[in-house]
């Protein structure tokens, strides 16, 4: 006689409750194909935890993106913001989409140069670049951004014998609105500081005022503040024209579009009620063709969008280890990745999805890593189905910063796969293994092992 | 007799008739004194113990929706499931926070033949309390001044420019009365806890309170405007008794307020008088108030004119109501079997 | 393990507990454990059925068996088996 499906005996309180922020159904669909691939077939070739990048959804994410400020305005150009994530793989597929390199340390613009890019195409961001990182910047006749004022007095000194003068931006921070203002970066504009660095730059005579930078925020929901921005930017390099003669060439508008994913303490899905990229791209593109810059001397319009562009490009596939009650009677689900890897899960509560078929009840629940700490919780609420240790989950839109921000700690950290555009699967960076994490490791001789 | 409205199928949410109660019923009651008692009411809801749904004289048929976080996606698709049961006329949304789902799907709903007669997204957002004060200088609507609060931090120089007491509120729901700053920073730890952010900060204006239910044409005009002085307040600052007014200044508000926005559907101006007769909108909801079988009995049936208007009908603007009409809100204990509760809880449908 | 004598269940799954006015519903597997509770049956015949009716191992049963007495108690569906020490 053949067997009836078994589910494990669940009981639920039916209880009347306010109508809170925690939604009682959990739209969960398994999630069993990534681009056609079976995840299934993904964990069993690559081990668990497994990161997955979709090369078709980077392109697509790409071309659109390129579309909406491109049909707008007449000259744009992105630049890959390294640290969003900087796998080769990943800075290739951008790279070969037409996008530059945005980098905000030697680390990351030597690794731009190693990845072909031309040092012309390279935009030098943040707050801190050694004497040794302008030297190279400057040599290759990269777009170096000032952050302060030590940074442009040591530009001036370094550039004091030198034929070429340096391409240079101002880093500019302004109020658009929006809480937080960053005024930690750059030069603010309010106050005269980002005006007073310009002066500076032109009066040393030996630097060539390129362009003006700002960099708002980040997860900006609100396009207007990006319309803020352009118009105060615009402004400024108007003034430089006026002022100091100084034909601005490029106005970078720097990244913070959100992706869709939903933020901590929102009460709507951010699929639901963030912008998209045409919103931003229309605001922006707007308040630009709407200045007073002649019709033919509209300057470049520099993006270095990140997130937008690669988080929904992005699996964490992962592994149910255990399941427990809590003292409260609520389910807690442990699963095989921890905040160590997922480190998006702090700010956001990102969709999770079985990769099995699973019965129509659902539990509400927590689901913690694996880590042996306490903060390692990966969502405090969610709903899912029932789950049964070895079941598979897809944590979705992960492939913004989670990959550059991860942290060896306790275990080794995972493998990252890319599927491209014909299905084929790559790895693109192996898991980790002891003799990776070791290698730089020293024990002096009296402490060694006899 | 039947009318050209019998066997019409509304949906419709809020019937969380209680102490704080949705529009939902009071929508209802509306529904069937103007379009006729052969309407057929599919009662929307969001919670097992929602009274509405146990009112079987009113309420036709329940089903359970997914909580707005569920998102658009989630709603089309138990609403199209809906659909397919019950072949639905039209929907009058009745909760703030669900709001914004519904407009996003409008269209959709219309694809499968549902109605709905809503503002755009564009329209909710300049009346969000975040927005209500700027809202108000750019139109010359008057407005006390808040301060959108994101952190405890917030507070203090915060309570220093308005003073106490101030009204602490959240992004969707509720609002406190602050008379120090233990007190402000109680509501807020609530409220941001409940609704997320912003907290906003409104300075508190002593006064009257009164309520104007209205309904935009969407094209700058009211279809209907009644206004109605409260009487009674219930802790949660809810009206409980209250009766229809007549003051040409506050029609003008709400003219000037349709004007402004181009406002479609229903709304609800919450407004002060202050002892030198100075109005100050306090707060608009984008939605029918529960007290709008009031509306209803004083002669502007607004729900009614709301379905008429989704169905592509001309209605003529009312242009009088009797004054003087009172509501007194009571409660009344439904009694039920417990396995009406269960089966609502356990299959969302009743 | 003894659930309380008192307490209705109904095939639909739901269960009322009218000592404390709680309601329950639980899906199919809890709907014939509670039932088979209900008539008295011991744990040991109980999971022997689910073995020989149901595709379930006797390691994940015997785990799933001490979850579902967790449920049971948090909803106070048990009879307390007072134990004197003697």
């Amino acid at each position: 006689m053949e067997k009836l499906p078994y589910e494990r005996p669940y009981i639920k309180r039916l209880t009347p409750g306010a109508m809170n922020k925690f939604g009682s159904h959990s739209g969960a669909q398994p999630f069993k194909h990534i681009d056609g691939v079976q995840v299934t077939n993904l964990i069993a070739a690559y081990g668990s935890p497994l990161f997955v990048l979709s090369e078709t959804q980077i392109r697509r994410n790409y071309r659109s993106a390129y579309r909406a400020f491109s049909t707008r305005y007449p000259k744009v150009q992105f630049a890959w913001s390294y640290k969003t994530n900087y796998l080769n793989a990943v800075c290739q597929i951008f790279h070969s989409e037409g996008s530059w390199a945005e980098v905000v340390s030697g680390f990351e613009y030597r690794k731009a140069l190693g990845n072909g890019v031309a040092g012309n195409k390279i935009i030098f961001n943040g707050p801190s670049k050694s004497k040794e990182d302008l030297m190279l910047a400057i040599e290759n006749d990269s777009l170096i951004h000032i952050d302060h004022l030590e940074e442009l007095n040591l530009l001036i000194t370094l550039s004091e014998n030198l034929t070429d003068k340096p391409r240079v931006a101002i880093r500019v921070n302004m109020d658009t609105g929006i809480f937080p203002a960053w005024d930690r970066f750059g030069f603010n504009y309010e106050n005269g500081e980002a005006w007073n660095a310009l002066t500076k730059v032109v009066a040393s005579g030996k630097l060539r005022l390129t362009g003006l930078h700002c960099h708002i925020g980040t997860y900006i929901q609100s396009t207007s503040a990006f319309g803020i921005a352009a118009t105060k930017l615009a402004d400024l390099a108007l003034r430089c024209k006026t002022v100091l003669d100084q034909t601005i060439e490029y106005l970078d508008l720097g990244g913070g579009f959100p992706s869709m994913n939903t933020l901590k303490g929102a009460y709507l899905p951010g699929t639901d009620t963030l912008p998209s990229i045409d919103d931003f791209a229309e605001e922006i593109c707007n308040k630009l063709i709407n200045s007073d810059f002649a019709p033919n001397e509209l300057p470049l319009l520099i993006l270095e969008s990140g997130r937008a562009l690669i988080d929904d490009a992005g699996y964490l596939l992962g592994t149910v280890l255990a399941n427990k009650r809590l003292a409260d009677g609520k389910r807690a689900t442990v699963v095989d990745f921890g905040v160590n890897i997922l480190f998006t899960s702090f700010w956001y509560d990102h969709q999770i999805s079985p990769a099995q078929d699973f019965s129509p009840h659902t539990e509400n629940m927590a689901i913690y890593g694996p880590l042996c700490m306490n903060i390692d919780v990966i969502r405090e609420n969610i709903n899912l189905p029932l789950l049964n240790p070895g079941d598979h989950l897809v944590v979705h839109k992960v492939g913004a910063y989670n990959m550059t921000q991860w942290m060896q700690f306790i275990t080794f950290r995972p493998a990252v796969v890319l599927i491209d555009e014909r299905q084929n699967i790559h790895l693109i960076k192996a898991a980790e293994t002891l003799d990776y994490i070791e290698e730089n490791e020293n024990v002096p001789g009296h402490l060694k092992a006899k | 007799m039947a009318t050209r409205y019998t066997g019409l199928c509304i949906g419709v949410t809020g019937l969380n008739a209680n102490d704080n109660p949705g529009p939902g019923i009071a929508v209802i009651r509306a529904l069937k004194a103007g379009l006729g008692d052969d309407i057929r009411i599919v009662g929307f809801a969001y919670e097992s113990l929602e009274p509405g749904i146990y009112m079987q004289g009113l309420v036709d048929k329940t089903y359970q929706l997914p909580y707005p976080t569920a998102g658009t996606g989630a709603l089309l698709e138990r609403l199209t499931y809906i659909n397919n049961q019950e072949k639905l006329t039209a929907i009058i949304p009745n909760f703030d926070a669900e709001l914004h789902n519904f407009i996003i799907i409008a269209p959709s709903l219309l694809k499968i033949g549902i109605r709905t007669f809503l503002p755009s997204l564009a329209q909710l957002q300049v009346r969000d309390k975040a927005n209500l004060f700027e809202f108000g200088n750019k139109n010359g609507l008057p407005v006390p001044p808040h301060y959108k609060l994101f952190s405890a931090a917030d507070l203090p120089h915060v309570t220093e420019e308005l003073g106490f007491p101030l009204v602490i509120k959240g992004k969707f729901y509720d609002a406190y009365i602050a008379v120090n700053m233990d007190s402000a920073l109680k509501a807020f730890k609530q409220l941001e806890a409940a609704w997320g952010y912003p907290v906003i900060a409104q300075k508190y204006i002593k006064g009257t309170e009164i309520n104007v239910a209205a309904l935009g044409s969407g094209n700058g005009s009211n279809l209907s405007i009644v206004p109605m002085r409260k009487l009674y307040i219930t802790e949660k600052g809810k009206a409980w008794a209250g009766v229809t007014i007549e003051d040409n200044a506050l029609v003008e508000l709400a003219d000037q307020f349709a004007k402004a926005t181009q406002w479609r559907g229903a709304y609800e101006l919450e407004i002060i008088r202050d002892a030198e007769d100075q109005l100050f909108i306090i707060e608009i909801n984008p939605r029918f108030p529960a007290w709008i079988y009031l509306a209803a009995a004083a002669g502007q049936n607004q729900p009614a004119a709301l379905i008429k208007m989704s169905m592509g009908e001309n209605v003529t603007p009312f242009n009088s109501y009797e004054t003087g009409k009172l509501f007194i809100r009571h409660s009344w204990d439904q009694v039920v079997d417990i396995a009406e509760f269960q089966k609502m809880s356990a299959f969302g449908e009743l | 393990m003894k659930i309380k004598k008192n307490i209705a269940t109904s095939e639909n799954g739901f269960v009322f507990n009218p000592a404390t006015g709680d309601s329950f519903s639980g899906n199919a597997m809890a709907s014939v454990i509670l039932l088979a509770m209900k008539n008295g049956v011991n744990t040991a015949e109980i999971k022997a059925d689910i073995l020989k009716k149901y595709d379930v191992s006797v390691a994940q049963l015997d785990r799933d068996w001490e979850d579902w007495i967790i449920q049971l108690k948090e909803a106070n569906l048990l009879e307390l088996e007072l134990n004197h020490g003697n």
